[in-house]
């Protein structure tokens, strides 16, 4: 039996859950696909994944209202030692890079990380990833029967539901006690389509020169465009740009259709949020900036000029 | 208190990757220690310069010449090091075996760790020796405070950040954000080459990797680099947009 984490929020199964339900029936292993389900109040996302799984297991408690990495791990290790799951596949989001880590080793099993393609050869699992800021495409390989999987977000087509529900099982779980505690939250606010969702992100980095340079040239195209906004660290760490905005290493990875980057300059850390986007504009005055040699399209120029002249273009 | 902070050594920022002999190719590159991993060590600096009675040991299980990058350690700062010498390749679930070993026989109480090196782009060294001790841990972690044996702080959750609270002993991974790094002056670098790095060998921990690498490629996505002169902004920006429409068709 395969294993997938469901992720969900707002009632509903995220999309990466989709795509797990992808990496796992591309592994053709018997036994299916069963969905684990995690949280409290949880029926409709339940109902959701049993149209995508074979099997659906929930567990819904007050207690799994809110996500721990200690609780997470403990839930799924036990769930997949009583139900024999011989692999365990997680979504890469940042809770799941984070609890994943402590399945394997309850497990004594092999984590593979952050995954971008997957299958099985032989009973030998088999997956690529990225490596040096996602630089480098890395082949890894290891043994079963039992393994977990991270599965990096976009990276599989998401499944399509069918239109039959399977079964679903309460489970009762024994859940360790809590020793994080979150005092407080603050959460992401955009009234945006989602940075990693959108089709077209428009970025805009120190060149900008300020705040309201940003709002007006960046804000502005992306307004135009219908697209998501971000930035690099230069801007969020001048304060001109919230940290939910921010692309690269320590910030976000997107992958849109197009990329357009207006005053970034192209450090390695940036450009490992960004560099697997289908096509990549660049809008910078000098013309050794490293983002062109990434790019698809560019304009070497001031970006106080180029801007307004591309929105007023748009507009005709 | 001792703190362990762990310690990459990685590619430095401005240097390109190279393949060579189905591995990437660190030997003719500059290397430095991984900036996540900086802001490791200088919190362990400052959360003794707040008041806190700790010993700093920095630790590395690599190759021999990651000693560089301990040696940066020492000269910000830190008390001593633990250099586990070996050339294999361990992943991270092996590798928190070794650092969770380590943690115990030192008595360590608190653990620092990149949150995401630049070498493997791994997230999971620091959870997964928090799994090996028992020990809570805390992701992602942008400020901290430490009162008595209670850790607060806040770090980056999936959808915006969080404010916690945490006893000790824990692992912490860190973010950007934590603390701007403080660069080692020449008198303590001095200093650090005094300071004891104390090797041992890997085969004393008795692990094994758990994963195998059977290959690195760079996948360099072809680009079309048609770049447009914008002295005359009009002109480009008519032209740009029209590309994107009629060619690329990534807007309508
Ligand atoms: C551990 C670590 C993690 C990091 N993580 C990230 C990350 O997640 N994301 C990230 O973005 N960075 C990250 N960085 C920082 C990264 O190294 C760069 O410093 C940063 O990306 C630079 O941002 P920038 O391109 O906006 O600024 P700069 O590098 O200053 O570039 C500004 C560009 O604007 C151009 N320009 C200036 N004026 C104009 C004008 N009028 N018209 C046109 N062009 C103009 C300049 O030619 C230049 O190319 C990280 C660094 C470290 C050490």
């Amino acid at each position: 039996m395969i294993l997938i984490v469901v992720e969900h929020a707002n009632g509903k199964a995220s999309k990466s859950t989709y795509e797990l339900v992808t990496a796992a029936r591309g592994l053709h292993r018997e036994g299916g696909v069963t969905a684990l389900v995690l949280g409290s109040g949880v029926a409709s996302v339940a109902s959701g994944a049993a149209l995508i799984a074979d099997q659906v297991l929930v567990a819904d408690s007050p207690e799994l209202a809110q996500y721990d990495p200690e609780v997470w791990a403990a839930a799924v290790a036990q769930i997949a030692t009583e139900g024999e799951a011989h692999t365990i596949l997680i979504a890469g989001s940042r809770s799941g890079r984070e609890y994943s880590p402590r399945v394997a080793v309850k497990l004594d099993a092999p984590l593979l990380e952050d995954v971008i393609s997957l299958k099985d050869e032989g009973g030998v699992l088999q997956a690529e990833h990225y490596t040096f800021l996602a630089r480098v495409t890395e082949r890894i390989e290891a043994e079963g029967p039992m393994a977990i999987v991270t599965v990096k977000p976009g990276a599989f087509a998401a499944a399509t539901p069918g239109s039959t529900a399977s079964d679903q099982f309460d489970v009762d779980l024994i859940l360790p006690k809590r020793r994080l505690t979150i005092t407080g939250r603050t959460q992401e606010k955009s009234g945006r389509i989602s940075l990693t969702e959108a089709d077209i992100v428009v970025s805009g980095g120190r060149g900008v020169g300020s705040a309201e340079g940003f709002t007006q040239l960046v804000e502005g195209l992306a307004n135009q465009l219908g697209a998501a906004i971000g930035a690099t660290r230069a801007v969020v760490d001048a304060d001109w740009r919230p940290y939910s905005e921010q692309v690269g290493q320590t910030g976000k990875t997107v992958q849109p259709k197009a990329y357009i980057a207006i005053g970034i300059s192209g450090a390695v850390q940036h450009l490992s949020g960004m560099n697997k986007s289908k096509c990549i504009v660049a809008i910078n005055k000098d013309a050794e900036a490293p983002i062109f040699k990434i790019a698809d399209y560019g304009i070497v120029g001031d970006v106080k000029e180029i801007v307004p002249a591309i929105i007023q273009e748009l507009r005709k | 208190m001792r703190i362990l902070t762990l310690i990459r050594q990685v590619l430095d920022a401005e240097e390109s990757v190279r393949v060579r002999n189905g591995t990437v190719d660190l030997e003719s590159s500059k290397l430095v220690m991984d900036a996540m991993d900086e802001y490791g060590v200088e919190e362990a600096l400052r959360l003794r310069e707040r008041g806190a009675d700790a010993e700093i040991i920095a630790l590395a299980i690599a190759p021999v010449r990651a000693e560089d990058a301990l040696r940066t350690a020492l000269a910000m700062g830190a008390d001593r090091g633990i250099h586990v010498v070996t050339d294999v390749a361990l992943d991270a679930i092996a590798l928190s075996a070794v650092v969770a070993q380590i943690a115990r026989a030192e008595q360590a109480e608190l653990i620092f760790c990149g949150g995401q090196q630049a070498d493997w782009d791994s997230h999971a060294l620091g959870a997964a020796t928090a799994e090996r001790l028992q020990w809570p841990q805390a992701t992602w972690t942008n400020a901290l405070e430490l009162n008595g044996t209670v850790l607060t702080g806040k770090h980056e959750a999936d959808e915006g950040s969080e404010s916690f609270e945490l006893s000790l002993p824990a692992v912490v991974t860190t973010q950007q954000g934590l603390n701007e790094p403080r660069y080692p002056t020449l008198p303590n670098i001095m200093k650090s080459k005094k300071k004891e790095i104390r090797k041992e060998t890997l085969d004393a921990f008795g692990v094994a990797p758990k994963l195998k690498v059977t290959g690195v490629e760079i996948q360099v996505k072809e680009r079309l680099k048609k770049i447009l002169d914008g002295k005359d902004a009009t002109a480009a920006a008519s032209q740009l947009v029209q590309l994107l429409r009629d060619e690329a068709r990534v807007i309508s």
